[in-house]
């Protein structure tokens, strides 16, 4: 610049006059006179400068495009580049027969952006409207953020819903999916799926268990975004998205429906205040069906106490009592200390027990091993573990897995209390052997029963369809037989669970009435028992139901627990095709009905025989369960 | 001569290969778009796929299906005397 200068300002001073003439008016236009400064100089001036322009624009260029290439690079990816997640859903949990327990589906989230929200505040109260929000509320949610740039406005809604209030196009307002899992079975199912939190991670039951196994891995792909959040270019997969994995269970929702009825009506006759039942399948130790009352909709987790969300069969430590008997008896078999035949004279109905006493309901007087069952007497299987060591009494029952977690997964499985013989006292013995000093939990008991159903071989109880281990076995075939068929005398008549006899199979099985523990003693408050195996012939079910503090009518286990049984298992052995292995019983039934019909009628024989084979075609045809109902489309969301 | 002819060809490859580039770069994006509504397309299908069988779930809820037997369509479950056994 100063190079400039100095000759701009040389100038006016050689042309002096110039500047005179121009003040006295018009005057002819003259030739200026030759320059005379230094053109060549200039020339190279120019050149110069124009070079040095040059050069510090390719240095410049060079600084940018080498030297700083990698943080212009970075600035600009920063603008328009995006890595964005591909959102999964979780994998869905199927009923053994593949009918759908717990679904994802794909909810929107409405957010804000409060810094943009703010900006157009008349728009504020249409949004509050649209979001069925208090405007003040909205308001003041929108403040405390004012300096973020996102906020929840309303999650997990109906995608529908959610269209309509994007549809208002209110600058700062956009969706997010999201997915909701929904269990369309209800609260039927709710303690064995469990549930999963507002992030679709397992909470509690089988959606906590397997949680690793459902939940996808969300991917990740980078893209190039204009302005408005449109997607411009693919540029690269980061991550490609790994959907969660189907999960088929072993429950049978149909199974799993009956127990929940029944165990319902169960306690609502009774008047009990919660309850368990569990169904095993004998051959696998899957389980079949698993229901507790109270119980809680998954579809609204956090309504309801919080009792009513534990998974009592799993969790919760009862005595046995009664139920046993059984073991007791094999275990006195399996040592040799008694027989089959071995007679226990009960009288006078109670046996010295230290400082207390062993009591009957009843005195039994005299009665074989099968009697000891049948009639469930204290005094008997007092007896027999007094032929028992405090150390053979405790291996037995350990070997069926009482004292430890039967690990089925289940997330909160509870082992039981079973102490080791070293911290029994000189009554414990005898008191474990009708079931009290020690506790377990429904599905111990169940697991226990299957494995005496299954020839002594015992199985770790599974959630999965399909997996299950090597069975160990426990018990000799022969005397885990014997006892199966002790066992079947309780259903039969002079038992003490005739309510749980099912026409046309013989059933197996142990009533038990356990007095509950309280704080110094035992209260007059009671849990009924009914455990049992069918058909005895090669079983298929095992099935524990507990009714816990009847308050209403009798309390015994045979009477409260007795029905539950039968209506299942007669529902879950005609659903599953099993074959009756007592049709002499049902013939005769049968022709008990047949004949009161005929009395009722006055027909002749002939034409009654006529009737019951068209009879027999009609209830072959209706099975009431099963029938087909088609609902109308569109109606449930 | 023939370096001249070298240099027309050289810069007619050039200019060849910039306009394949151009289309395949046209291309790619074109096919991009498909991919994307495709994808789109799929998880559409999926998601409604999910809610149908949700629907369908809900619907076949057992304690619906046995209300609706034995109420609607006046269903009861047989009776001992009304279940014949048949020997063959």
């Amino acid at each position: 610049m100063s190079v400039f200068g100095r000759v701009w300002s040389g100038k006016p001073r050689r042309d002096g006059r110039d500047a005179k003439r121009r003040d006295t008016g018009r005057a002819p236009a003259r030739p200026r006179a030759r320059s005379q400064f230094n053109l060549r100089g200039r020339l190279m001036l120019v050149c110069g400068t124009l070079a040095l322009c040059s050069a510090a624009l390719l240095a410049r260029a060079f600084d940018l495009q080498v030297v700083d290439k990698a943080f212009y690079q970075q600035q600009g990816a920063a603008r328009f580049l995006r890595e964005i997640p591909i959102a999964t859903s979780r994998g869905m949990i199927t009923d053994r027969n593949g009918e759908p327990l717990a679904v994802s589906s794909p909810v929107e989230s409405i957010w804000g952006n409060p810094k943009e929200l703010l900006k157009a505040p008349q728009r504020l109260p249409q949004l509050a409207d649209a979001l069925g929000m208090e405007r003040d509320e909205l308001q003041r949610r929108l403040s405390q953020r004012a300096d973020k740039e996102f906020v929840y406005l309303k999650r997990r809604i109906n995608p529908d819903e959610a269209k309509r209030i994007l549809a208002l196009e209110i600058p700062g307002v956009a969706s997010q999916r999201e997915y909701r899992r929904f269990y369309p079975q209800g609260e039927a199912m709710a303690h064995v799926l469990g549930f999963t939190n507002i992030d679709d991670r397992g909470q509690e039951g089988l959606e906590l268990a397997f949680d690793d196994w459902l939940r996808g891995t969300p991917g990740a792909k980078r893209v190039i975004r204009d302005r408005r959040g449109r997607i411009v270019e693919n540029v690269d997969l980061v991550r490609a998205a790994q959907p969660g994995r189907d999960l088929a269970i072993s429950i049978d929702r149909r199974i799993q429906f009956l127990a929940h009825r029944e165990l319902r009506n169960a306690l609502a006759e009774t008047g009990a205040s919660s309850g368990s039942a569990v169904v095993l399948d004998v051959a696998t130790g899957e389980v079949l069906a698993m229901v507790n009352l109270p119980t809680f909709n998954p579809n609204a987790v956090g309504s309801g106490p919080r009792d009513a969300y534990r998974n009592r069969a799993v969790t919760d430590l009862l005595e046995p009592g009664s139920t046993m008997k059984p073991l007791t008896v094999a275990a006195g078999l399996e040592l040799g200390v008694i027989s089959a035949d071995s007679l226990f004279n009960t009288n006078p109905g109670w046996i010295r027990n230290g400082r207390y006493r062993t009591n009957d309901t009843h005195n039994y007087g005299v009665l074989d091993t099968t009697g000891v069952i049948r009639k469930s007497s204290n005094v008997g299987a007092a007896m027999i573990a007094r032929r028992l060591t405090n150390t053979q009494f405790h291996e037995f029952l350990s070997r069926f897995g009482y004292g430890k977690s039967t690990g089925s997964g289940f997330p909160g499985e509870a082992a039981g209390a079973f102490p080791p013989p070293d911290r029994w006292d000189g009554t414990s013995k005898q008191t474990m052997s009708y079931g009290y000093a020690l506790s377990v939990t429904p599905l111990q008991i169940a697991s226990a029963y299957a494995a005496l159903g299954n020839g002594g071989a015992l199985h770790q109880p599974s959630f999965v369809k399909g997996q299950h281990g090597k069975s160990r076995q426990v018990l000799d075939p022969k005397i885990a037989g014997d006892v199966l068929h002790m066992m079947q005398t309780v259903t039969e008549t002079g038992g003490t669970a005739t309510q749980a006899a099912i026409l046309g199979y013989h059933v197996a099985g142990k009533t038990g009435t356990s007095r509950k523990a309280s704080a110094g003693g035992y209260s007059r408050r009671y849990i009924g028992y009914f455990a049992g195996l069918v058909p005895v012939v090669k079983p298929r079910f095992a099935m524990v139901v507990a009714v816990n503090d009847p308050t209403k009518g009798s309390y015994y286990g045979g009477i409260v627990a007795g029905p539950v049984f039968r209506n299942v298992m007669e529902g879950a052995l005609r659903l599953m095709d099993v074959p009756p292995d007592d049709i002499d019983t049902w013939l005769a039934a049968q022709a008990a009905a047949e004949a009161k019909r005929l009395k009722g009628n006055g027909l002749a024989p002939a034409t009654a025989t006529a009737n019951a084979t068209s009879d027999a075609a009609v209830t072959a045809t209706a099975d009431p369960v099963v029938s087909a109902v088609v609902p109308a489309a569109g109606a449930v969301r | 001569m023939s370096r001249a002819i070298l240099l027309g060809m050289l810069v007619l490859g050039i200019v060849a290969s910039a306009l394949l580039v151009v289309r395949d770069r046209h291309q790619h994006r074109q096919e991009f778009i498909a991919l994307t509504k495709l994808e789109k397309a799929r998880d559409e299908l999926n998601i409604e796929f999910g809610r149908l069988q949700l629907e369908q779930a809900t619907w076949a809820e057992s304690h619906r299906v046995d209300q609706v037997a034995r109420t609607r369509l006046g269903m009861v479950f047989p009776r001992t005397e009304d279940i014949v056994v048949l020997r063959r």
